[in-house]
């Protein structure tokens, strides 16, 4: 089994002391680690904000790439060379905001990969305004006299997609994240892994008190993640008490399983096949 | 020497589109040249719909400026359309649907096209195969290439479909034998013995893009470059590749970026509208230095603007597109053949320099068809990026390394060692964001500069000249005008006017070491550009002192020889004059 350090990055975290980032980046290193992933074969992608400086801090390849776009990036990357463990980090905003239309596409298109979700339920790297997840009438630098708006739902709108393997961590419980994401790198087919990880600077509501007086775990209360009705109702539970762990996991062929160009082997290794330019030429005779 | 211009018109679904496939497939099999332009209306069923095919024995440069024959297969056709008819030419007309009143200057024939198709076949639908069986008979076009046709492109269909179609096509051919023939076109073989393929810009360019080893296509359905998705989605996984339709063309082009990072050649293809969309990600390519190849078959803007109609409107936003200094190179395809070769070299510049290229097309192009040699990827050399070494990946690689170049080697996920982070942040050369680092800023931008540089060196290969080399009067076009240009200066030059123009393939940055002479050397010059305010004309002007006359056209429609040839001719008399002020807009 591969050491955590082997993973680490020689770029120091710029995160808050006290962020749920380091929770979620711990966790990562640690779930690689005990699958014993080469960090070479490893692909993390991310967006912008406070998460998604996490590619910087991970020793593996990297694309931190646009606002909201980490998804397709990660998916174009993962067709060519679908052997690679592609990760796609980021936050609320960055995935369930201006990149929520990528986001429910990729659940329904069921690609081999991980989504890591640090939802914070706020705007960090900007300093506090509300993102799509913060609770109604919470006020925030962009909504003085408290949100309008009711938050998002990333699970429940993640299994309406199609995702595949659907999961909610908190990045104060770093044993079952762990193992929440080792089973998101492990199944086949698109994995949301949803983490509470909460803003210590700008997010005074969703806290860790807040949250370990609220939380409790699926497999405590014997949740059976294959039963899709059950996950949708654990899906709506908030308030005093908030489910964390799996809440669905099915096995569907995934996007690449149904591509007949990748059945043998990834497509940036395999050669062209030339000589049919000229057959295709033909058809314009 | 046979030129002759064939324009069908009726209601869209009333199979004008078809006929004008059917009619160029066969002209081009007889052995001629062939050059198409298509105008169709943004319905889908119903309004009016062209197709306009344009025989030669000799190379054709351009749709032609007056029409031959024109097949009319209802009034509506025939009123649009009679004014392009030339004195002394044919109007094939549908003699159930309307009867336009006599007139000396054209010869009419009044054929029952409905009743014929309705009575003899017995199907109403083949009335446009009836017309080709009397373009057949009339013109002496060769009947056994039509049923050749018929039988490929109705096969599957059954063999009764084939054989009513066979039908239709004999009863047209026989009623018109029927009639005195008044007209003197007669078509007969053509001079080519070789076979040519026949395709359209878009084709053309799909198949260049195949031969550049093209393994991914990711796109979202625009008019007009849908077809280019459509022909890849059928065609690439032949070859060992695949087409992926996003939920938008933002996410088309951030896949692009993914699957070039991951060692694939990737592109998409858009217009307008969806180009507006891709500019966030175009900076990224640029930052990241990630190649990629994007394609604008431009058609009318702004906004949704006029989607199947042409227009050279997108040459800012393909400049100027994006927040900050952005090194990207901008070509533009100029005819059918150069649609297969330009999207060589584009993926060529964008893997050599790490960066993304934007090809400009448009409608016309896009949609027009034509005979072409042969294509032969091998006239253009395949070049891959920079690897790097086995050596730099032992020894701390750094992707962003400075190099005399401004090109540093590229490693590909999987590699062992050559881990880096793509970045969209400002960053130092290992790849670590440098968001702070005020000197390394300036440096980075300069490293990524140099590349932009390099590409000038080899832009002036990348320009043709026609006419007069030293011309007293030039024209500088761009794209798609260039057989229409080409055309109408071999008219000026053969009615005795210095006349010659240059036509840039890459438009940024800008061949100067063409362009200057060429343009220092001239009276006056002549800048045509299908947009409003004269784009190409305007980045000239940033870097030549002489105030360009423009000749802009924003009808959605592309330029007509004639229309150049006029331009030419006014200018001339005003150089003549010795007038100085020719920047006079017209």
């Amino acid at each position: 089994m591969a050491q955590v350090k082997e993973y680490q990055g020689l770029v120091k975290p710029d995160w808050c002391p006290g962020c749920g980032d380091f929770g979620v980046l711990n966790a990562l290193q640690r779930a690689l680690a005990d699958l014993d992933i080469a960090p070479h074969n490893v692909l993390v992608v991310s967006g912008i904000g406070c998460s998604s400086n996490l590619p910087g801090f991970i020793r593996a390849y990297g694309f931190h790439g646009l606002h909201g776009r980490s998804l397709p990036v990660a998916a174009g990357a993962k067709l060519a060379n679908h052997e690679l463990t592609v990760i796609a980090a980021g936050g609320d905003g960055d995935g369930y905001g201006i990149g929520a239309g990528h986001f429910i596409h990729t659940c329904r298109r069921n690609f081999n990969m991980t989504y890591i979700v640090m939802d914070n339920q706020i705007y960090g790297l900007t300093t506090g305004q509300a993102s799509p997840t913060t609770e109604k009438d919470i006020r925030t630098k962009s909504t003085p006299e408290g949100t309008i708006e009711i938050p998002l739902n990333p699970v429940a709108l993640a299994l309406t997609c199609g995702a595949t393997y659907v999961a909610r961590g908190f990045s104060g419980e770093n044993l079952q994240l762990a193992n929440l994401m080792k089973g998101a790198i492990e199944h086949k087919g698109f994995a949301l892994v949803d983490v509470f990880s909460p803003c210590v600077t700008y997010n005074k509501h969703n806290t860790y008190p807040w949250f370990k007086e609220r939380i409790y775990k699926l497999e405590d209360e014997k949740h059976d993640p294959a039963n899709f009705q059950a996950a949708m109702e654990r899906a709506f539970e908030w308030g005093n008490r908030i489910p964390i762990g799996l809440f669905f996991k099915v096995e569907r062929p995934t996007y690449e399983d149904e591509e007949p160009a990748l059945r043998s082997g990834p497509l940036v290794r395999q050669p062209l096949r030339r000589t049919n330019l000229a057959a295709v030429m033909e058809e314009f005779l | 020497m046979a030129d002759c211009v064939f324009r069908v018109g009726g209601e869209g679904g009333e199979g004008v589109i078809s006929t004008g496939e059917l009619l160029t497939l066969t002209l081009a099999r007889a052995g001629y040249e062939i050059y198409t332009f298509r105008t169709y209306p943004a319905e889908i069923k119903g309004g009016h719909a062209n197709y306009q095919v344009r025989a030669s024995d000799k190379l054709l440069l351009s749709q032609g400026a007056q029409v031959d024959v024109l097949v009319a297969f209802n009034e509506e056709a025939y009123q649009k359309h009679i004014k392009d008819l030339r004195s002394g030419g044919v109007l094939l007309y549908d003699a159930d649907s309307f009867t336009p009143p006599p007139a000396d200057s054209a010869i009419f024939y009044g054929i029952p096209l409905t009743s014929l198709a309705t009575e003899k076949v017995g199907v109403k639908l083949t009335k446009n195969i009836v017309s080709l069986g009397v373009m057949s008979s009339l013109f002496d076009i060769p009947i056994e290439t039509f049923e050749e046709l018929l039988k490929e492109r109705f096969g599957r269909k059954g063999e009764t479909v084939v054989q009513k179609n066979l039908q239709a096509l004999r009863v047209g051919y026989d009623y018109i034998k029927t009639q005195q023939k008044k007209d003197a076109i007669r078509l007969g073989p053509g001079p080519r013995q070789a076979k040519e393929l026949v395709m359209s810009g878009n084709e053309s360019l799909a198949l260049g893009a195949i031969a550049s080893g093209l393994k991914f296509y990711f796109g979202y359905p625009i008019t007009p470059a849908t077809d280019i998705m459509e022909f890849l989605a059928k065609e690439l996984p032949k070859i060992g590749g695949f087409v992926v339709q996003t939920e938008d063309e933002i996410s088309a082009l951030g896949a692009v970026l993914g699957a070039s990072f991951s060692g694939a050649k990737a592109m998409t293809a858009t217009s307008g509208p969806g180009f507006s969309l891709m500019i966030e990600m175009l900076g990224l390519a640029e930052m990241s230095e990630t190649p990629a190849v994007v394609v604008d078959v431009q058609r009318v803007g702004p906004s949704t603007g006029m989607p199947t109609k042409t227009e050279q409107g997108d040459l800012y936003l393909a400049v100027y597109g994006g927040h900050g200094s952005c090194p990207r190179v901008v070509l533009a395809l100029s005819s059918v053949e150069d649609c297969f070769y330009g999207i060589m070299q584009a993926f060529n510049i964008a893997e050599r320099f790490q960066m993304p290229v934007i090809v400009l097309s448009d409608q016309y192009l896009g949609h027009r068809k034509a005979t072409v040699p042969k294509p032969d990827p091998s006239r253009v050399q395949i070049i891959n990026r920079l690897a790097p070494t086995a050596e730099e990946l032992k020894a701390g690689y750094k992707r962003y390394r400075f190099t005399d170049s401004g090109v540093s080697p590229m490693a590909v996920p999987g590699t062992e060692g050559g881990h880096y982070v793509a970045e969209g942040l400002e960053h130092d050369e290992i790849g670590y964001p440098a968001a702070s680092n005020h000197e390394n800023h300036l440096r980075m931008t300069e490293k990524r500069y140099k590349k932009f540089q390099a590409v000038e060196a080899i832009a002036n290969e990348l320009v043709n000249l026609y006419g007069v080399e030293h011309p007293e009067i030039g024209i500088i076009g761009w794209g798609s005008s260039e057989g229409v240009i080409r055309e109408a200066v071999q008219m000026a030059v053969d009615q005795g006017y210095s006349v010659g123009a240059l036509h840039p393939k890459i438009l940024y940055p800008q061949p100067l070491a063409k362009l200057r002479p060429f343009i220092e050397g001239a009276k006056a010059v002549i800048i045509p550009e299908l947009n409003y305010t004269g784009q190409f004309a305007t980045l000239l002007r940033k870097r030549f002192a002489l105030d360009f006359i423009q000749l802009n056209k924003v009808i959605g429609l592309p330029f007509t020889p004639r229309e150049i040839f006029d331009k030419i001719v006014e200018v001339a008399e005003h150089v003549r004059a010795g007038r100085r002020n020719l920047a006079a807009r017209v």
